[in-house]
């Protein structure tokens, strides 16, 4: 427990102390969302109509730019081998890690969405439902762009390589991310794709905990 | 299974398999494809399209069939150190997209003759199209290291975690009810085909198999040649006073 406080504690204090990495991906996030308009046309219909979507894409692509810190500053200034030779196990450092980042990267894209929503003429209706779903979606982008990041550490073009590898493992976050909002638009209950997303979270926890760990420690050998 | 670790044990295994297997592709095929390109009947509704499903069936079960080889050797590969799985997982990395892709572009000229489009978004053409996916990343990641070991150990992960794929392919037309068929040939009950389209679709299937197991043989063979050759120049490189070349 000491330990996953001490690295969560140190990688916020980290992001703290530089947040232009935060702010960054937050810029990303609602100026590429921005850019639909210009792109398809301004009429609100159609707007609202993309708008989740647009959302949940544009959240997820953010995400992905803020996954090469996760680990590779960390086996640059080699704080990586002295985690690895620490007593507490791996898997849950590296659940601890996932956290920081997305406390530092999904918890913001979750405040700035409502903006977002907003411009794109979301109705205002489906708004809670949209955090509701960001909230319980970003986590599991987090994870397995946790395990993407401990893979490609140390690759040749990784930054390059790590969204090939997750976004098809993100697909099925972004289809019930999407679901929830479109079904409470449409009058329906969101409640079971809220159901199934906090299924997907549920399960990532493991396997990016293992996965994750497994690729940290073959990356030191 | 610790057995085949010798490359030259496995060569030997591998010589006296390739002639029957590659005989068989070859008969294989030219049972199968006679039988269903001339000798099985058009279907009632389809016409002579349905001639396509004899090579996008097979190639959708290798598909599948080859992720499963891969995360079985990926899996094999990383708890044992085995050395021959790790050079059959990236020997199979590439049959395996082929026989995806395939399945992919026949399911697509055949959906726009009958469904009336080329794609679309149904859940069991996306799954499969995240197992292309899947495959293509394993393939990258596998090449994306300096040092080759490194590359396949991260590699094998990716393609462990890849594996829940699986059952939603298997699955999604029983979970999703949209556009594409549900099963009909694995089925509890007999299988809802008639045995005058079931026998050549069987047949090319086992043509398909044959296939997989000579081309992996092959790859398997050349990567094992491939590696000597690299040791050798290494040896020779290192001038001919290296002990390793005494030896």
């Amino acid at each position: 427990m000491t330990a996953i406080r001490a690295v969560l504690m140190r990688d916020l204090r980290l992001a703290w102390r530089s947040p232009q990495e935060s702010l960054t991906v937050i810029g990303f996030f609602v100026l590429a969302a921005l850019l639909f308009p210009f792109g398809v046309g301004p009429e609100p219909q159609l707007l609202a109509r993309i708008a989740s979507g647009v959302i949940w894409t544009m959240a997820l692509l953010a995400a992905l730019l803020s996954f090469e810190r996760l680990f590779q500053f960390d086996h640059e200034d080699g704080t990586l081998d002295l985690i690895l030779l620490a007593p507490a196990p791996l898997e849950t450092t590296v659940l601890a890690k996932c956290l920081a980042h997305w406390l530092t990267t999904g918890v913001p894209l979750i405040a700035a969405s409502p903006v977002a929503a907003i411009m794109l003429n979301l109705p205002t209706d489906g708004i809670p439902v949209l955090l509701a779903a960001l909230l319980l979606g970003t986590p599991s982008l987090s994870l397995i762009g946790g395990i993407g990041a401990a893979l490609t550490l140390g690759a040749r073009r990784g930054g390059v390589l790590l969204p090939i590898l997750v976004m098809p493992l993100y697909v099925p976050v972004i289809v019930f991310g999407v679901a929830a909002v479109e079904a409470s638009l449409a009058g329906l209950t969101a409640r079971p794709h809220l159901l199934l997303l906090a299924a997907i979270l549920a399960g990532t926890i493991p396997v990016a905990a293992i996965a994750g760990a497994a690729a940290l420690r073959q990356s030191a050998e | 299974m610790q057995r085949f670790a010798n490359p030259l044990r496995f060569k030997r295994l591998s010589g006296a398999l390739l002639p029957w297997t590659s005989t068989a592709t070859l008969a294989l095929f030219a049972a199968g494809l006679w039988l269903a390109l001339a000798a099985s009947p058009r279907d009632y509704q389809q016409g002579e399209t349905v001639r396509i499903m004899y090579v996008h069936v097979p190639a959708a079960w290798m598909a599948m069939f080859v992720y499963a080889n891969l995360a079985i050797a990926s899996a094999v590969a990383l708890v044992w150190r085995h050395p021959l799985a790790e050079i059959a997982a990236r020997a199979m990395a590439p049959v395996g997209a082929c026989f995806t892709a395939l399945c992919l572009v026949t399911g697509s000229l055949w959906g726009k003759p009958m469904w009336g489009t080329w794609w679309v978004w149904d859940a069991r053409l996306t799954s499969v199209l995240l197992l292309f996916f899947l495959y293509l990343g394993y393939m990258a990641l596998a090449n994306a290291f300096e040092d080759e070991a490194r590359g396949t150990r991260a590699a094998s992960i990716l393609a462990l975690v890849g594996a829940v794929n699986l059952p939603v392919i298997k699955f999604s037309v029983d979970w999703w009810n949209t556009l594409h068929q549900p099963a009909s040939v694995s089925r509890l009950d007999a299988p809802a085909i008639h045995p005058a389209m079931l026998t050549p679709l069987l047949v090319m299937a086992l043509a398909f198999m044959a296939y997989f197991a000579t081309v992996l043989l092959w790859r398997i063979e050349a990567a094992l040649a491939e590696r000597r050759v690299a040791a050798r120049r290494m040896l020779t490189e290192a001038g001919p006073s290296s002990p390793a070349l005494r030896r």
